[in-house]
């Protein structure tokens, strides 16, 4: 049986596929459907500071092979997650990571300090890349200097593996993330959504309540796939691929272009099984190419 | 209630009209226990415009048979292609999700439906009808031919018809109907499914005559299950997603719907 664990600075995983935040709720949403501990981990919703209401509805408008969203980090806050929720997550025993955003880099302090704490909450993922929130989020992600002090800060105060994932919305994906690279950061996570936006003709007004959006889905793969493989070659630390991954061999992609692991986001939403199904089509693509581990395919696009 | 996957095979495909399609679904599995109110995402194979799942109402469920129906509008791409559906073809559906309605016993009980909105209703009256209710139904439409299925739903008690042309029925919006004028007092609970409008103002008319009242919300959504949280409704208690706290909510706990309506309704959405 081919090996499927791979490294991800300090934290081993069972198999490198792992959930897009804001695509698998807190887990708990899919248990009727897979074995969540099945997967080499999951990144739950966005948690904030303080409590958030989101955007005003309309939130979604579907787009060929992918969808637009404006949640806009809804969310309970640290304090409830803290409470609530965390307890909730204890029984998965894979890799539980948390994904941490604020409009403020003291909120994002005070969000990291709070999982920092929490035993079972292995690693976090900054986002610095949400552009559905009009302070905050993506404003720290697309810029260099912002994106390294809020990466700093964290580093200060987190000690367990601190990812920090990159927003495609900028001139230099490679820029930023080795910016974040020389804060501190462990490893990088990339792509967010791409921002986007769609109209209704008939009514002549914008689909969604914030006019733009985040694309997301098959849509935005291969634009995710040339910014995995770019930055995988500029940074030492390891790349996390996400980007409209649906299948086995769309993940299989992203290893070659350079991810150490992968997360499955919009996919979750048409096929809640699409994880279960792309960890059991890795080990027989391994399989039938006769490869040991698949830590081998890290980076084994052939040029 | 748990949740499942299931390929179903389609039975049957029945034309309403030009936009409504009634199909009938059969597994040689038991289908899972449904509720009436809960509804299923349906997975849309071959169009490839399609990307995320369609969420419909559970029709009408027969469990001795062991059939499912679901009442299709066609109003883009996706929803046409499962219009073409055939006897045989498969269709991949995750149910049952949300939450029913509350169903009262021994009462007398009003539903009212507008355009597709009768679609959780079937299953809703024979459920009602079986714990004792005395059920009346009212149904609106734009015309007579936009008014789906009132000879089947008389099989429960009392169907009163409304069409904006006055082609069948009383001539006017649904929300102006006589029944929901001085009889309304008579009913202890009003159930309804509709445009938006119309809802808000079915809602209005009970909490003025301080009659319960459930409905049932339609929204936009991608998972159907409460991960991707862009299906939200403002409530008193903040946003929350249709798909998991409803689609059937009291109508007091959503924000801004006890306030008057003036306009009444159109169907024409």
């Amino acid at each position: 049986m081919p090996g499927l664990e791979v490294k991800l600075h300090k934290l081993t995983l069972k198999n490198p596929v792992l959930t897009a935040s804001g695509t698998f709720g807190y887990g708990v949403e899919f248990d009727d459907f897979i074995d969540v501990n099945a997967l080499g981990g999951i990144i739950v919703k966005a948690t904030t500071s303080l409590h958030r209401e989101g955007n005003p509805y309309p939130r979604m408008a579907e787009t060929p092979m992918g969808m637009l969203n404006a949640v806009g980090l809804q969310n309970k806050g640290v304090d409830y997650f803290v409470e609530n929720i965390y307890p909730k997550l204890l029984k998965y025993n894979n890799c539980v990571i948390a994904n941490v955003s604020d409009s403020t880099v003291e909120g994002y302090v005070e969000v990291a300090e709070k999982m920092n704490r929490l035993d079972h909450i292995q690693a976090i993922e900054l986002n610095i890349s949400c552009p559905n929130v009009k302070e905050g989020g993506m404003a720290f992600g697309t810029s260099c200097p912002s994106a390294s002090a809020v990466t700093r800060a964290v580093r200060e105060v987190y000690d367990k593996t601190l990812i920090v994932k990159l927003s495609p919305n900028v001139t230099s994906i490679v820029d930023i993330a080795l910016a974040v690279e020389e804060a501190g950061a462990d490893a990088v996570s990339l792509i967010n959504t791409l921002l986007g936006m769609a109209i209704n003709a008939e009514t002549r007004r914008p689909v969604l309540s914030t006019v733009t959006g985040g694309l997301s889905g098959p849509a935005i793969k291969p634009v995710a796939l040339r910014m995995v493989w770019q930055v995988a070659k500029a940074v030492k630390i390891p790349v996390i691929g996400i980007g409209g991954i649906s299948s086995a061999t769309d993940a299989i992609e992203f290893l070659l272009a350079g991810a150490s692991a992968v997360q499955v986001g919009t996919a979750n939403f048409t096929d809640p099984q699409t994880t279960v199904k792309i960890i059991a089509g890795i080990e027989d693509y391994l399989r039938r190419h006769k490869i040991a581990e698949v830590k081998e395919l890290t980076g084994g696009l052939l040029l | 209630m748990k949740k499942y996957i299931l390929d179903l095979k389609v039975l049957s495909n029945r034309a309403l009209n030009q936009n409504h399609h009634l199909l009938e679904l059969g597994s040689d599995e038991p289908l899972p226990v449904m509720v009436p109110g809960q509804f299923a995402e349906v997975r849309v194979d071959g169009s490839p415009s399609t990307y995320l799942r369609r969420p419909f109402s559970i029709h009408r469920v027969d469990r001795g048979a062991n059939t499912m129906h679901l009442l299709i509008k066609s109003v883009g791409d996706g929803t046409r292609h499962l219009a073409e559906l055939k006897k045989n073809d498969s269709l991949n559906i995750m149910l049952p999700l949300g939450n029913g309605f509350t169903l009262t016993r021994n009462s007398e009980v009003l539903l009212v439906g507008g355009g597709c909105g009768v679609a959780p209703l079937y299953f809703l009256a024979e459920q009602l009808f079986r714990q004792g209710n005395k059920v009346s139904m009212l149904i609106g439409g734009r015309s007579a031919g936009d008014i789906l299925l009132a000879g089947e739903y008389r099989a429960f008690g009392n169907v009163y018809l409304a069409t904006e042309d006055g082609s069948l029925g009383e001539k006017g919006m649904v929300t102006a109907h006589s029944v929901l004028k001085k009889e309304v007092s008579s009913f202890k609970k009003i159930y309804c499914c509709g445009p938006d409008g119309m809802m808000r103002a079915v809602a209005h008319i009970a909490a003025a005559n301080k009659i319960e009242c459930e409905v049932s919300l339609e929204n936009t959504m991608a998972c159907g299950i409460g991960a991707c949280l862009c299906c939200v409704v403002e409530t008193n208690q903040g946003n929350q997603c249709v798909c998991t706290e409803g689609p059937v909510f009291d109508p007091l706990r959503l924000k801004n719907w006890s306030t008057a309506v003036e306009t009444g309704c159109s169907l024409d959405q």
